[in-house]
């Protein structure tokens, strides 16, 4: 199934063969930059990218794929810069942009940002990230990652730890990675901010889910852990219990072939001694953002 | 007073409106909130709790004077009350009646009952259903799925 001119909201939606599509064509994107090519692809060609929300990676990333292929950026990386500050909703935003742009990136705090601008207009729209519902152009440069070191998706058990209730990472790639066959997911989480019920649902029409009920990171392919920000528990004394870390001892649990994951930007859930150790990959991760983000652009404008 | 006179509801009928019959038992007053009808409605309102009915035991029946259902209306009758009739009454005479039927798309006829969906900042709520018993609506936007308690009217 093609993108073109597609929009990309959500992994909900997304089926295994889009997925492979995007996965294929990142890998030629990453030879090009590997030897940092600047293609002439997008030439010409405009994304505007809102980002109503502070971000380093992905702004940057999505920034730097579009020149890498090419083409011009133009937008803003902080609404009090933009007419946002004066109160000029999203739905007008887009509508003023929308002529001069080919493409939208958009990050906003609100759950359905990205899917309310691809309703207002016929230019594709890119979820870079809506609240905490999905991000799913973070989930196919984790399954990018995935595929790279294990060669394959199919079979694999991935752990999800952190804050599952509002990680939108974890959201989109628990549902990209159940279009895969014999996936297992497994999560772990503190109390409050286990996976949403309605997920839970959803996946386990396409794949096994288990809920662990202690940090056991031996049976998994793949640990990708997530922060868990401070001000989603409200009691000091349970942030402490919540909080979690990898380090070197948790590590020595883990399968000799299993990969440690994380979407960054980390605090204390990954001990820096971790970085060593040759299954830490969440630097390769940050890096393949940018071919595979290449791969979503030119998928979808080509 | 006859026998049959006897076990007659005893309300009047009313002359232009509508009747909402089977609505669940102990759903009336929520519809009638849900409707707006509130001390403001200056036409006769006749709640009827606990009516026998043949076929789920107990119903609830409202009589409304005085007012029409607009499509949302209707939308949000079937939320609360799935297998409702309507009976739009002139000059004391049922001319029209029907059962509510609720689309699959619903927009502008509840509100996402999620505080950080962009739809409750800007633009018109629009939820589908992801399923039908028990019925659960999911929103366009941020995707969260909602059950029938949680809905926001």
């Amino acid at each position: 199934m093609s993108l073109k001119g597609s929009d990309f909201i959500s992994a909900v939606g997304m089926d295994r063969k889009e997925i492979e599509s995007i996965l294929a064509l990142s890998e030629k994107m990453d030879s090009s930059f590997t030897k940092k090519e600047v293609l002439s692809e997008m030439e010409g060609k405009f994304m505007a990218s809102l980002f109503y929300e502070p971000s380093t990676r992905t702004q940057q990333s999505f920034g730097s794929a579009m020149k890498r292929l090419g083409g011009e950026v133009i937008g803003f990386s902080d609404p009090k810069t933009s007419s946002h500050s004066k109160g000029e909703t999203l739905h007008d935003t887009i509508k003023a942009l929308e002529a001069q742009v080919d493409l939208f990136v958009i990050r906003h705090p609100s759950e359905g940002a990205a899917k309310l601008a691809a309703e207002v207009t016929n230019v594709p729209v890119i979820n870079a990230g809506d609240g905490s519902n999905q991000h799913p152009s973070q989930a196919m440069l984790d399954l990018y990652t995935i595929k790279k070191e294990k060669k394959k998706i199919d079979g694999l058990t991935v752990l999800m730890i952190g804050d599952l209730k509002y990680g939108r990472t974890v959201h989109s790639l628990s549902y990209a990675l159940s279009k895969f066959d014999d996936v297992k997911l497994q999560y772990y989480s503190p109390p409050q901010l286990k996976m949403p019920g309605f997920m839970l649902n959803d996946l386990r029409n396409d794949c096994k889910v288990e809920e662990l009920s202690s940090l056991d990171v031996s049976k998994a392919d793949v640990v990708y852990a997530t922060r868990i920000q401070k001000e989603r528990i409200e009691d000091p004394e349970e942030y402490k219990r919540a909080v979690y870390r990898i380090d070197n001892e948790v590590m020595e649990k883990m399968k000799k072939d299993a990969m440690l994951m994380h979407p960054l930007p980390r605090v204390d859930e990954i001990a820096v001694e971790a970085d060593l150790d040759s299954r830490a990959k969440y630097f390769e991760q940050e890096r393949n953002g940018v071919p595979v983000r290449m791969a979503i652009i030119s998928s979808i404008l080509k | 007073m006859k026998a049959k006179d006897k076990d007659m509801l005893k309300v009047k009928k009313i002359e232009n409106g509508i009747v909402i019959d089977h609505v669940p038992q102990g759903s009336a007053v929520k519809l009638l909130t849900v409707l707006g009808i509130d001390e403001d409605f200056k036409g006769t309102v006749s709640v009827l709790i606990n009516v026998p009915s043949a076929s789920t035991g107990l119903k609830d029946v409202i009589k409304i004077e005085g007012r029409s259902l607009t499509k949302s209306d209707l939308e949000k009758v079937a939320l609360v009350a799935p297998y409702a009739t309507i009976n739009v009454i002139r000059d004391y005479t049922v001319i029209e009646k029907y059962k509510v039927k609720l689309p699959e798309v619903l927009e502008g006829v509840i509100h996402c009952p999620n505080p950080n969906c962009i739809s409750n900042k800007e633009g018109n709520p629009k939820l589908h259903i992801k399923e039908r018993n028990p019925l659960k609506l999911q929103c366009n936007f941020c995707e969260k799925v909602y059950a029938e308690k949680e809905f926001k009217f």
